[in-house]
């Protein structure tokens, strides 16, 4: 594990919710992060399937989204999301973890847009996409 | 004739709190974020009871806009199974031991989400309500409010498009007929 992911990993525990979630950032670089949430009973949606909430989908794209943001070349220093968009495609299979990667694709000195996709154990059919645009604070 | 007399207050309380009481428990998910939600006649409120794990950021500290997002989606789901349901408790057509025993309408999925964040939220609880703009057999779209000490100055805002869940299916046939059919 290179330093950058671990540096961004121990950030990432650091926030009290995505703890709750059990998020694991595997992977960091250049506006881009991967981000995994185990499958748990607590984040289940409905009962009679065992499907997690999309509620639960929701927050792990946002931090993932929002570490992709601080993960970029120009740097900033910290960022809130403005606006979030997500689509949900179909139910995460039961049982299954969610892997969410983001793209930080374009940065402004106010701005920062991200797009994220979120897959379960079969990457080639997508859970759910994201678009969101994020604050830059300068550090 | 005369109109039947209204049914005691108590009567009427208990069929309501208890049919919400179970729609809400049976998500494990509102358990986990630690939503409950107030009533008054048909009219609910979610809330969003603080805890120490729903912060993001522990520097400012603010909720995690996630949450926020989540928090939300969840006020828009249960007020569309609500209202569904609302009418069929109240018709004597669903009653309430059915839905204590875990027997309870499907819940509509979410298509898409689109979260405004206005203002941080603040470490300490907060209330959304939702607002269903449309509500056909098939889809549902839905705007939430979300706020904590001033209800004028929102701290999030969505708008969202719900799946809704197929019609009870019409009655069980008479049991002879239901063999029949397998």
């Amino acid at each position: 594990m290179s330093d950058k992911v671990k540096m961004a990993q121990q950030f990432i525990e650091a926030l009290p919710h995505a703890r709750a979630l059990g998020l694991v950032l595997t992977d960091i670089d250049e506006g881009r992060a991967t981000i995994t949430m185990p499958y748990a009973e607590a984040l289940v949606g409905d009962p009679d399937t065992g499907v997690i909430h999309g509620g639960a989908v929701s927050a792990m794209m946002d931090t993932c989204c929002g570490a992709a943001v601080m993960s970029h070349p120009s740097a900033p220093g910290a960022t809130a999301t403005i606006g979030l968009r997500i689509d949900y495609m179909r139910a995460a299979t039961p049982g299954q973890a969610v892997t969410t990667t983001a793209t930080c694709y374009h940065v402004t000195r106010n701005v920062a847009f991200v797009r994220a996709v979120t897959v379960d154990e079969d990457p080639d059919r997508p859970v759910a996409t994201a678009n969101g645009s994020f604050t830059v604070e300068r550090s | 004739m005369a109109r039947p007399r209204p049914e005691p207050m108590q009567v009427v309380k208990q069929r309501r709190d208890g049919a919400l009481a179970a729609l809400v428990a049976a998500v494990p998910y509102i358990n986990f974020l630690g939503i409950t939600f107030d009533r008054r006649g048909d009219e609910l409120t979610a809330v969003l009871n603080f805890d120490d794990k729903l912060i993001g950021n522990p520097m400012l500290p603010a909720i995690h806009g996630g949450v926020t997002a989540a928090f939300m989606e969840v006020t828009a789901i249960i007020t569309l199974g609500w209202s569904q349901l609302w009418p069929q408790i109240e018709s004597g057509k669903i009653d309430i031991e059915t839905l204590t025993n875990g027997k309870l309408p499907r819940l509509p999925k979410t298509i898409d989400m689109s979260v405004d964040y206005l203002r941080s939220g603040l470490p300490r609880d907060a209330y959304a309500r939702a607002r269903i703009s449309r509500s056909g057999r098939r889809y549902a779209s839905v705007h939430v409010e979300a706020w904590q000490d001033h209800h004028d100055k929102l701290f999030a805002q969505a708008t969202g498009h719900f799946l809704m869940p197929p019609p009870p299916a019409p009655a069980a046939p008479p049991e002879d007929k239901a063999e029949a059919q397998g």
